[in-house]
């Protein structure tokens, strides 16, 4: 009997453990080995166009032309650096040279002069992205709900929006640029006009998304929440703070998120055509280089600048997650 | 407070005394750069490489110098990069501080105290035009086209298009650019007319009574400009021509080496403000760029496979080594695999390549009078008062000068500055066989058989 039992529970037990382990392989099927073997198809595909298609500079770089390069980018980046060193090095030995004969110079040490590395102009772009991103939402949150409160100011500032909106920032670039030579003039500016140009185009990217999400997300706020604030008679400022801002937070990073996305896309371009330090510049001056590497450096850049925007979407993504009440409209 | 007067009128006259000997000390001594951080423009072409090799060899340093060198768009971007002051100086086409100077385009006073190179520019034309030219090109014993190749083997594939009704377009890279009046000048001299300019007209794009159309495109986008057919052919500076030839796109067919032997280039420019309100630094600044040409031309160009190495770099030129060494190192490539010796293609020092002679601002002059650029007839003299505003031999004394007394340069490495006027003597190593004497403008203008001449207005 206990001999039948222990059987039967083997028995049992047996497709309990199969079960598991299966839903195992699917899951880790599904999450590990289709995305490794699409990104092995594609890779393939990849490596097969590539070296069919020939153009004036080569063939077109497959994938193992572009993780070489990947390689002596970053060594060009290394060898740089050790420049760097060696740049400050010389001139502290020449300031002190010079102090000892001109014992009233006021040294002051001057700013590595050497070109910008491939990693330099990721961090340039990122910098810039995120600043731009940054000064919209502190414009844009407290103007949407301002909106989102007011039916007549809704009324008012909307079809502003609305022309503006389609616009894309890159139609702003040249506007942009003269106004900031213009206006943003002192002998020794805190950050270069360059940056400012590319900053304020995210910024006019970012706006309108912005805007209209967190106008949109305060003015469907639940009547009953209105009620409650009512009731409780709370002044204007804690009924944004304590009900329309929660209220309203999922609408808001919706639209952060999206804004953040075509953002980065558009400051590449802007990038490229103002010839402002960034990705964008490395990609068109490769370009214009026309060296038989140019093409495999750009498609580096191409796919690092893919991945930066997939990370951004991905912190936007779980920040708005970490902020949602309700979890509502955050499947990825 | 009666006292305090005499106290400040005594420390006044100390100061002065004190400013006094400083200045005196100045001549004797070269003082320090009064601006310590520079930013200079280039365009991606080789002739740049004397800010290049001033950088990496340190002799910007060397002078106290922190330089950051940024490749610029196109030549007008890097023109108002140095009139606005987003850039302290820059390589820059000869005609382009001339132009400046003298109100034509954009007027700001922009001088050169030094030049940077003789030659290194060619024309190139499309596979399909040289196809049609070749045939009307003498050939030598072994059966190569004989050189220099002159535009009238050109001049009937112009004529055909003429007759079809097709324009014939050629790129150069900027209105006042020596590419534009080099290309003019061989094409005017194979019999084939590049167009005359109007400014008092409004008409500055130089196209009227023109068999040939010429427009600006910037350097580096000559070949794909080409390849895209929007031009049939281009004058412009290397690794341009050679690239063409790499890619298998376009057949070089003559060097500015050839239209005129030893032809002076690119200059460096920087506004007369800048001299004059940092004039340690304008000297400090040309002595770094001598002794950076001096060492590109030294031992008989043994540092050029280094130079290449350094401008293949994707912050300066950025071309493949291969295709920049063709023409640094003293060969040329016109059809593939037709690589001949041109030893003098890129000069950099010898020839007093440097110095800024009056006389070839003055040949520009008189390409910009011929094209009607300046559109009204002027005295000799004038020609003499630009070229003294803009050409300043006299930085490049004091700089060739400290710089003997530092040990760095021979005085055999200058001209002899106590005899020098600033005149080359008359060049004869003309395509067209014309001379050329810069003492005398309009003599010269009238000798051409196409182009505006003493009297001339269109």
């Amino acid at each position: 009997m206990t001999t039948e039992t222990a059987l039967a529970n083997n028995n049992t037990n047996k497709p309990i453990i199969s079960d598991s382990i299966k839903a195992l392989i699917t899951t880790g099927f599904k999450t590990v080995l289709v995305p490794f073997i699409g990104i092995l198809v594609f890779l393939m595909l990849w490596a097969g166009a590539a070296s069919k298609i020939d153009t004036s500079l080569g063939k077109f770089p497959g994938p193992s032309v572009v993780w070489e390069q990947m390689g002596s980018l970053y060594e060009e980046h290394n060898a740089e650096r050790e420049k760097e060193q060696a740049f400050y090095e010389r001139q502290q030995k020449r300031i002190e040279a010079r102090l000892a004969k001109d014992p009233d110079y006021v040294p002051k040490i001057r700013g590595y002069t050497g070109k910008e590395t491939f990693l330099d102009q990721i961090f340039t772009s990122l910098i810039t992205v995120l600043s731009g991103f940054v000064l919209a939402a502190v414009i844009a949150v407290p103007l949407g709900i301002a909106i989102g409160l007011n039916k007549t100011l809704n009324a008012a500032v909307n079809p502003v929006i609305q022309i503006f909106k389609p616009v894309s920032p890159l139609a702003w670039l040249p506007l942009v640029t003269m106004v900031v030579s213009a206006v943003y003039v002192s002998p020794d500016p805190l950050v270069a006009k360059s940056f400012l140009n590319s900053m304020i185009t995210v910024t006019l990217c970012c706006l309108w998304p912005m805007v209209i999400n967190t106008s949109v997300g305060v003015a469907s706020i639940e009547k009953d929440l209105v009620n409650v604030s009512r009731v409780l008679r709370l002044p204007a400022l804690k009924h944004v703070q304590k009900i329309v801002l929660p209220a309203s937070i999922p609408m808001i990073f919706t639209g952060m998120r999206l804004s953040l996305g075509v953002a980065w896309m558009v400051l590449i371009a802007a990038e490229m055509l103002a010839q402002n330090p960034g990705l964008g510049k490395f990609v068109w001056d490769e370009f214009q280089n026309g060296s038989s590497n140019s093409l495999a450096r750009i498609m580096v850049a191409v796919i690092v600048i893919g991945f930066i925007g997939f990370l951004l979407d991905r912190t936007m993504l779980q920040l708005q997650r970490f902020v949602s009440w309700d979890k509502a409209g955050t499947a990825s | 407070m009666k006292w305090f007067k005499p106290l400040k009128s005594v420390a006044m006259s100390a100061l002065i005394g004190v400013s006094g000997i400083a200045s005196m000390q100045a001549q004797a001594e070269l003082g320090y750069p009064e601006k310590e951080e520079l930013k200079f423009g280039f365009i991606k072409l080789t002739d740049m490489a004397p800010i290049a090799i001033a950088y990496e060899k340190g002799y910007f340093e060397d002078e106290g110098l922190y330089v950051t060198i940024e490749a610029q768009a196109n030549w007008k971007v890097l023109l108002d990069g140095v009139i606005d002051g987003r850039l302290d100086g820059a390589h820059m086409l000869a005609g382009q501080p001339i132009a400046a100077t003298m109100g034509y385009g954009t007027k700001a006073e922009i001088i050169t105290p030094f030049s940077m190179d003789l030659n290194g520019n060619g024309i190139t034309v499309s596979n399909d035009i040289w196809k049609q030219m070749k045939p009307n090109i003498p050939k030598r014993a072994d059966g190569k086209p004989q050189h220099p190749i002159k535009a009238d083997a050109l001049k009937p594939v112009v004529e055909k298009y003429k007759e079809d009704g097709k324009p014939f377009n050629m790129g150069m890279v900027f209105p006042v650019s020596t590419h534009n009046y080099e290309l003019r000048y061989w094409l005017a001299a194979g019999g084939i007319h590049p167009g005359f300019y109007a400014p008092h007209k409004g008409d500055t794009s130089g196209q009227i009574d023109a068999d040939a159309l010429l427009s600006v495109t910037p350097p580096p986008q000559m070949p794909a400009t080409m390849e895209a057919g929007t031009i049939y052919g281009y004058c412009v500076g290397e690794p341009w021509n050679q690239q063409a030839v790499f890619k298998n796109i376009g057949v070089p067919v003559v060097t500015d080496y050839e239209i005129w032997k030893d032809n002076p280039e690119k200059v460096f420019g920087i506004t007369k403000a800048f001299s004059e309100k940092y004039p340690n630094t304008t000297i400090r600044l040309t002595r770094a760029l001598i002794r950076a040409a001096k060492w590109l031309d030294e031992n008989n160009n043994a540092n050029r496979p280094e130079a290449v190495k350094i401008l293949s770099q994707s912050n300066y030129v950025g071309a493949d080594y291969d295709v920049i060494a063709n023409s640094m190192t003293g060969t040329f490539e016109y059809e593939k695999g037709d690589k001949r010796e041109v030893p003098d293609f890129n000069v950099f020092f010898r020839y007093n390549a440097t110095y800024p002679y009056y006389s070839d601002a003055i040949w520009y002059l008189t390409q910009m009078r011929r094209w009607g650029q300046i559109s009204e007839d002027k005295p000799d003299s004038w020609y003499v008062g630009i070229a003294k505003k803009v050409y300043r031999p006299d930085i490049y004394e004091a700089a060739a000068k400290s710089l003997i007394k530092d040990k760095l340069a021979k005085v055999s490495d200058f001209p002899n500055f106590a005899e020098e006027d600033g005149y080359r003597s008359p060049q004869t190593h003309f395509i067209d066989g014309i001379v050329y004497n810069g003492k005398k403008p309009n003599e010269y203008i009238n000798k051409f058989s196409i182009g505006l001449k003493q009297g001339d207005k269109i």
